[in-house]
């Protein structure tokens, strides 16, 4: 059964097109991440979904259902938001329960859902608290107890890891990937960044200007890329993107090579100065200067000592490489 | 710059001029409250004077309560402040949560329509206010000093919340929607408590012109029955005559209640300053 199903949605502020012709299905208890650059459109969409927007042309289905013209609160979905946006004259409980007491859900009802997710994200002691006295990861905590008490047929999360520091937005993720293993709920993510992409999702569609670039799974489109732009996106550090006439090939083509799949060696199909070295105990991170502005990063995995201005020659193995045309598209 | 905060010199500096200035500011209001403890032949020997054991009389507080049905000003004064207050933050902040919140046509133009009201004084419209309450028989009551001091204040208050109801939070008026909450609610619950500041500063601004207001309860309701506190003083300042005694005493009354309702919003201007500098 499809969760979610967007069909030719547009939207547009004035004659600005923030969204064009968007086709999207979300299977039932499936994780989708909308990814895509600042600006690319991607909150808007989430949104659209949301029903806090109103789309210009298309339709939105959540379970089945035409939700056009439903208000948000109805359409059977909950949210999670960057900024937690918690209510802050209220406690951690009374914040989780404002939604049920909304729909008039019975007392024993809501007391069962909030043990079960306060439970789940072990936000048993804070229940009487306010949000003002929680660190950031436990108001954000909060934010998804909020969501989960509802028992939604879809959950969106914007951005909700952006105002996390390091440690705590990779324990959240785990969190994430958790809740949606035991929950088997369908849920939409929006994020720019292409980690959280690559571990939460079952399906990544990856947006720019407005338009879904790629749908797959996160291998899938980091092993298959349909274009330059998706290539270049995922993955970190990015993919290397030369000209092939400096390789050798067709003028007018980009190859594109992953960092760790070029080799350092002696005779290789081209020779650079090293120019900056990232030890990162784990692997290093080479840049070399081609020259004519060609910076290429190789990923050494491991510890290897290279000198920077040091020359050396890079190689890599065909396969492992792809080509672009100008227009950025696939070519083989 | 930690330096230059913590020198003593510089300390004594700004508390010497924070000092100086509430000395001018208080001095008038401290002269009017001794004088009025005096006998009227010792308010113009020595005006400066404290209130001494020949020299006190409360003659004045005396005159008041007797001439005049002061109470009744006082309710007066304070039914018309504190309603108009009341209207002019209710329906400023309704104007300025819509003009900040929802996109429709025109809402530029819009806020720029209510703004005008800053810069044209509504004492021009006295004649047209006047022939307004005649006609819808009005004159002489306090609801049309309600109305007409409600209509002055909203400009400058739509003007200053719409500011500060657009720095409020999208995602937390968005979660609301999401938890089923009406506008109205959202509104009331979650935007209203977070510009209580700037609702406090609006206030303020509104309240001692009201409350000191001459011009319109001369014009629209001068009757015994609806006269406000300043009106009501107005009795003992004669064109040959003036009864100073009262007069000082009068005024002196009128400054407590202001001077209790401007703390009650000042805690809040406070504690708005300082909830913001520690997050």
């Amino acid at each position: 059964m499809t969760a979610l199903k967007l069909t030719n949605i547009c939207k547009s502020f004035g004659k600005v097109e923030v969204l064009r012709n968007i086709d999207l299905e979300v299977v039932e208890g499936e994780f989708v991440v909308f990814v895509g650059p600042s600006g690319c459109g991607k909150s808007t969409l989430l949104r659209v979904i949301a029903g806090l927007e109103d789309a210009t042309q298309g339709t939105v289905e959540i379970g089945g259902e035409i939700v056009n013209q439903v208000p948000p609160a109805k359409r059977g979905i909950a949210m999670v938001f960057q900024s937690y946006a918690l209510y802050p004259h209220l406690t951690v409980e009374g914040n989780m329960t404002l939604a049920l007491k909304q729909e008039g859900q019975s007392k024993d009802l809501i007391a069962e859902r909030v043990a079960m997710a306060s439970r789940m994200l072990s936000l048993e002691d804070y229940l009487a608290r306010r949000p003002s006295e929680l660190s950031g990861g436990q108001r954000q905590r909060v934010a998804i107890g909020r969501a989960i008490v509802r028992e939604p047929k879809l959950f969106l999360f914007d951005e909700p890891l952006s105002n996390l520091d390091a440690a705590l937005r990779m324990n959240t993720r785990i969190e994430i990937a958790r809740l949606h293993r035991q929950l088997h709920a369908s849920m939409v993510y929006v994020t720019h960044d292409q980690t959280e992409a690559m571990t939460l999702a079952d399906k990544i569609v990856v947006l720019r200007d407005g338009r879904v670039e790629q749908v797959g799974s996160p291998m899938e489109l980091y092993n298959n890329p349909a274009n330059q732009f998706v290539a270049g996106f995922l993955g970190a550090p990015s993919m290397n993107f030369l000209p092939a006439e400096r390789l050798g090939g067709a003028a007018g083509l980009t190859i594109g090579i992953r960092p760790e799949h070029i080799l350092l060696d002696g005779a290789g199909r081209a020779s650079g100065k090293v120019t900056h070295v990232e030890k990162l105990g784990g692997d290093t991170n080479v840049l070399v200067d081609l020259g004519d502005g060609c910076v290429v990063t190789v990923r050494l995995f491991r510890q290897h000592d290279v000198e920077t201005d040091s020359v050396v020659g890079i190689d890599f193995d065909e396969a492992d490489s792809f080509s672009f045309d100008s227009s950025g598209a696939r070519v083989s | 710059m930690n330096k230059a905060r913590r020198s003593p010199l510089n300390t004594a500096a700004a508390h010497a001029i924070l000092l100086t200035y509430t000395l001018i500011a208080l001095f008038p209001v401290f002269v009017i409250v001794i004088n009025s403890f005096k006998t009227r032949k010792a308010i113009f020997r020595e005006p400066l004077a404290l209130p001494s054991s020949e020299t006190f009389s409360t003659i004045g507080y005396e005159t008041v309560f007797k001439q005049g049905d002061f109470f009744l000003y006082f309710q007066n004064s304070m039914i018309v402040t504190v309603c108009s207050l009341f209207f002019i933050l209710l329906f400023g902040a309704m104007a300025a949560f819509a003009l900040a919140e929802y996109r429709f046509k025109g809402n530029t133009l819009m806020g720029l329509y209510l703004a005008l009201g800053i810069m044209i004084p509504i004492r021009i419209g006295t004649v047209a206010i006047l022939e307004m309450m005649v006609a819808t028989g009005l004159v002489n009551t306090l609801m049309a000093l309600i109305l007409v001091y409600t209509a002055q204040g909203l400009p400058l208050a739509v003007f200053i919340l719409s500011e500060f109801m657009k720095q409020v939070s999208d995602d937390l008026k968005n979660a609301g929607r999401i938890d089923g909450l009406s506008e109205y609610t959202i509104f009331f619950r979650l935007v209203v408590p977070l510009v209580r500041p700037a609702m406090a500063t609006v206030a303020v601004f509104n309240m001692i012109p009201i409350w000191n207001d001459l011009w319109f309860p001369l014009i629209l309701a001068p009757a015994e029955a609806t006269k406000t506190l300043t009106l009501g003083s107005q009795v003992f300042i004669g064109q040959f005559v003036t009864d100073w005694n009262a007069v000082l005493s009068a005024l002196s009354m009128a400054i407590l209640p202001v001077m209790i309702l401007y703390v009650i919003f000042s805690r809040q201007l406070i504690r708005g300053i300082t909830s913001g500098a520690v997050k």
